[in-house]
């Protein structure tokens, strides 16, 4: 018996006591999360468009100004290339490199949180100046499918940070870490989420 | 081999004890306390429609209100969708399918527990609405405009959409359960065409639920916003659409009827070889079958709604696949027929509930495939031959596997076997109280009785029929209630079952009954698709099953094995007894009583401890490398 396997019984058979990818269970877990989560995504951006096309031919209506781009523009970036770092940590996870994955999570980390903070008190207020969720049916999707994202962002985040505590306390090495990988699929779901919820609320109206 | 055992059951045991009881993360605790919630939910929904019954039985009766009759025909529907059907057919997942894999637990026991107590949790929520005289009254679909603030403004219908939402977690949790166990877990050798046919139902059920379920969550929640929030999702005069709430809930709705039926087909599938004592007919196809059911199911939604005045090009496409998922589901109705044929049948009782499940599921089948119909479904919508329909798919679909599967495997689970004589008693006066009961509602249907109005005039040629309706309820309720007494009593006073009462073919019978806490002494490993059948060990034979089995007896291990091919990979650590999943669900149930009453600090606290149990649950004890 090797360290890290045990024993299965069978003469001369041991395995490893821990799995990551798709040998270990949680990973599958999570994939599973992701489909469910992209259906309710996948659900309410076809609600939007919907709800567009069966409503009147002015889109927003109301005399509601066509979404403005200008605060947009700094928080996508920002949000799709923390994908970069977050990659780069489970990488450097996978080759024994803890300080740069320490590193690159948080600078991940701050990237994410970057955008929500972005969204909370500039994006948020200025839309808020013209319309509420409670105007019109435009306003409720605006609002709904942009906060249903900020959540799973803000869930990432947390994710995030529980990764980073256990990554300070050396609980990963290059074999055993699929928590990081699972926390990066699901950051990474997030990320390409946006790219989708970014089209239909601030590029469509505009088509 | 004693000390294989011991060492085992040092390290699989639970304590006695309070802690562990709440604790727990045994599928098979947490699979019969799924069933007895839902059998008692049963009873609760049983009374409701004896109440429903009692004032339908003649015109003019005004033995219940309005409010109250609308009330009580909404949380039927409730009752025995989420809280009996669902679960009761999850709790013979979840004992039933680590066993039949060779599994030593499901693949995410805690999990596991925390999809239990979220489902009493969400049938406490739901039910305590009787408390305050304020149960769900628009129907279980809900339709807006009917069930907006405007039109409901009590709170009825945020019982409904936050209980639905409540449930939703704990459905998606045990699919996302029930897919890795089948797909990881499996003892070496039992290859994806060996998978046993529970396991292929129970895994179609799951794919459909983990995409169903995000529309009836959203759906619900954007209620819930417009109604609370002032939001306007489905607020003609602000831009909404009412009809969005029909398509939303119709693509969870009819996704749904499959969730209940292909668990049930895959009892069907169990019950049935063992009883021909020859192996299924055309396994490929009943597989076949089966996924391609799950997976049209996702397209047959608008036929719910063939009378709202959709485009014809909408109904057309809708109404071809209606016809077309007829074709898998007959596959799979003809691979039966065919095995029972051929077979040389034994006629116990688990076995008279199937065959009396196959007469009930074609009639339902058949009135079901006039609805892809689009003229016929816009005559008869709305009537009591949709009752009838649906009650014949979906309560005597569902209902008679689910009595079936409490006659075979209940010996495993209490180790003792039921009462054949009452069994038998049982079965017959179901079988004779449901068609008694339910095959009327087709002729008044016919005749123009609409359904959910709470009564009707005289002189319309309906009286008879709705007695003969309301007997047949009360006779089916009889039959019914012998069962669960028989099974109560049985638990204590039956027979010994022994390994193998009934000479099946899967796995669950080569283990004791009940089994013991780590299922199987060593993993075997498996060359057939009918391993009790064809390897003798596994039935006590010469050669002992620990010659190429595993006894992972080292640690708190179970195998984790290929997709395809169930070759051995990893060995996974599992948690042991917490009772954080526990605390968690409590901690929720806080939190939606606190966002239907409107206090805000009731919300808040529910959030914090929900917040608190999840950082206990993932709390790393003990040894914090990631394993």
């Amino acid at each position: 018996m090797t360290i890290g396997t045990l024993d299965t019984g069978v003469p001369g058979e041991s395995l490893p006591d821990f799995a990551t990818g798709s040998r270990s269970f949680s990973w599958w877990g999570m994939v599973l999360l992701i489909c469910t989560e992209a259906t309710l995504f996948g659900l309410l951006i076809a609600s939007y468009f919907y709800l567009r096309f069966r409503g009147g031919v002015v889109w927003p209506p109301d005399g509601i100004a066509k979404p403005t781009l200008s605060t947009v523009s700094v928080m996508t970036p920002i949000l799709l290339l923390s994908s970069v770092p977050v990659h780069l940590g489970e990488h450097a996870v996978r080759k024994g490199h803890m300080i740069r994955a320490r590193f690159a999570f948080l600078l991940g980390w701050l990237m994410g949180a970057t955008f929500l903070l972005i969204q909370l008190v500039k994006e948020y207020p200025d839309t808020l100046k013209l319309f509420t969720p409670r105007t019109d049916v435009y306003g409720s999707l605006f609002f709904s499918l942009t906060g249903l994202h900020g959540l799973h962002v803000f869930v990432g985040l947390l994710m995030s940070l529980w990764i980073q505590v256990r990554l300070w306390k050396g609980a990963f090495t290059p074999e055993r870490h699929v928590s990081v990988q699972n926390f990066t699929l699901y950051w990474h779901f997030v990320d390409v989420v946006w790219i989708f919820v970014f089209g239909t609320i601030y590029l469509s109206p505009h088509f | 081999m004693v000390d294989v055992a011991e060492r085992l059951e040092e390290l699989w045991a639970e304590k006695p004890g309070l802690a562990d009881f709440i604790g727990t993360v045994d599928h098979k605790r947490i699979g019969k306390r799924y069933l007895y919630t839902a059998i008692f939910f049963f009873v609760v929904g049983g009374l409701e429609a004896s109440l429903i019954r009692l004032q339908l039985s003649h015109a003019n009766l005004h033995f219940l209100n309005p409010e109250l009759y609308d009330q009580i025909f909404t949380m039927h529907a409730l009752t025995m969708i989420f809280l009996f059907v669902i679960p009761a057919l999850s709790g013979f997942g979840n004992f039933v399918v680590p066993l039949q894999v060779g599994a030593r637990d499901m693949a995410f026991p805690r999990l596991n527990a925390f999809g239990y107590w979220i489902f009493l949790m969400a049938g406490i929520f739901m039910s305590s609405a009787f408390i305050v005289g304020r149960a769900p009254d628009a129907g279980w679909f809900s339709y807006v405009p009917l069930s907006n603030a405007h039109f409901t403004p009590g709170v009825n219908t945020d019982f409904y959409t936050l209980g639905v939402i409540f449930i939703s977690i704990s459905s998606t949790a045990g699919a996302i359960n029930f897919i890795v166990t089948i797909a990881k877990m499996r003892a070496p050798g039992m290859s994806i065409n060996r998978i046993p046919l529970f396991c292929w139902g129970e895994l179609a059920m799951a794919i459909s639920s983990v995409f169903a379920f995000p529309a009836l969550t959203l759906a619900a929640l954007m209620l819930e916003l417009e109604r609370r929030l002032g939001f306007h999702f489905f607020d003609i005069g602000k831009g909404g659409d009412p009809i969005l709430w029909q398509h939303l809930f119709w693509i969870f709705g009819h996704p749904v009827v499959y969730i209940i039926i292909l668990p049930a087909l895959g009892i069907t599938a169990s019950v049935i070889p063992t009883f021909a004592r020859r192996a299924m007919i055309g396994y490929a196809w009943v597989v076949l079958g089966e996924m391609a059911v799950a997976l049209l199911g996702f397209g047959v939604w608008v036929h719910h709604m063939f009378s709202v005045g959709l485009p014809a090009i909408s109904l057309s496409m809708i109404s071809i696949t209606s016809f077309v998922i007829t074709i898998p589901s007959g596959i799979v109705v003809l691979a039966w027929i065919a095995t029972i044929f051929s077979g040389r049948i034994i006629r116990k009782t688990p076995m008279l509930f199937i065959l009396g499940f196959i007469l009930i599921f074609v009639i339902g089948g058949l009135s079901g495939v006039m609805f892809a119909a689009i003229p016929f479904d816009q005559a008869t919508t709305d009537s009591y031959f949709v009752v009838a329909h649906f009650h014949y798919v979906m309560a005597g679909g569902a209902m008679f596997p689910i009595f079936a599967g409490i006659y075979y495997w209940g010996p495993k689970m209490t180790g003792r076997v039921l009462n054949e004589f009452w069994g038998k008693v049982s079965f017959w006066i179901m079988f004779v109280g449901f068609n008694v009961g339910f095959f009327p509602m087709h002729i008044t249907g016919l005749m123009g009785e609409p359904r959910r109005v709470y009564t009707y005039q005289p002189g319309l040629g309906w009286d008879v029929w709705n007695m003969i309706e309301t007997i047949g309820v009360f006779i089916f309720s009889v039959g019914a209630l012998i069962t669960l007494i028989n099974w109560w009593w049985s638990a204590k006073h039956g027979e010994l079952a022994g390994n193998d009462p009934f000479g099946g073919e899967t796995l669950e019978w080569g283990t004791t009954s009940p089994p013991p806490h780590y299922n199987f002494e060593h993993i075997p490993t498996i060359r057939s698709r009918h391993p009790v059948w064809d390897q003798p060990e596994l039935r006590g034979g010469d050669q002992p099953i620990e010659a190429g089995g595993r006894a992972l007896d080292d640690a708190h291990v179970t195998l984790s094995t290929s997709l395809l091919d169930a070759r051995p990979q990893a060995l996974i650590h599992m948690p042991h007894e917490s009772g954080y999943p526990f605390a968690l669900s409590m901690s929720l149930l806080v939190f939606f009583f606190g966002l239907l009453s409107g206090f805000l600090v009731v919300v808040g606290v529910g959030g914090l401890f929900a917040a608190a149990s999840v950082v206990g649950w993932l709390w790393p004890r003990g040894q914090t490398q990631e394993t």
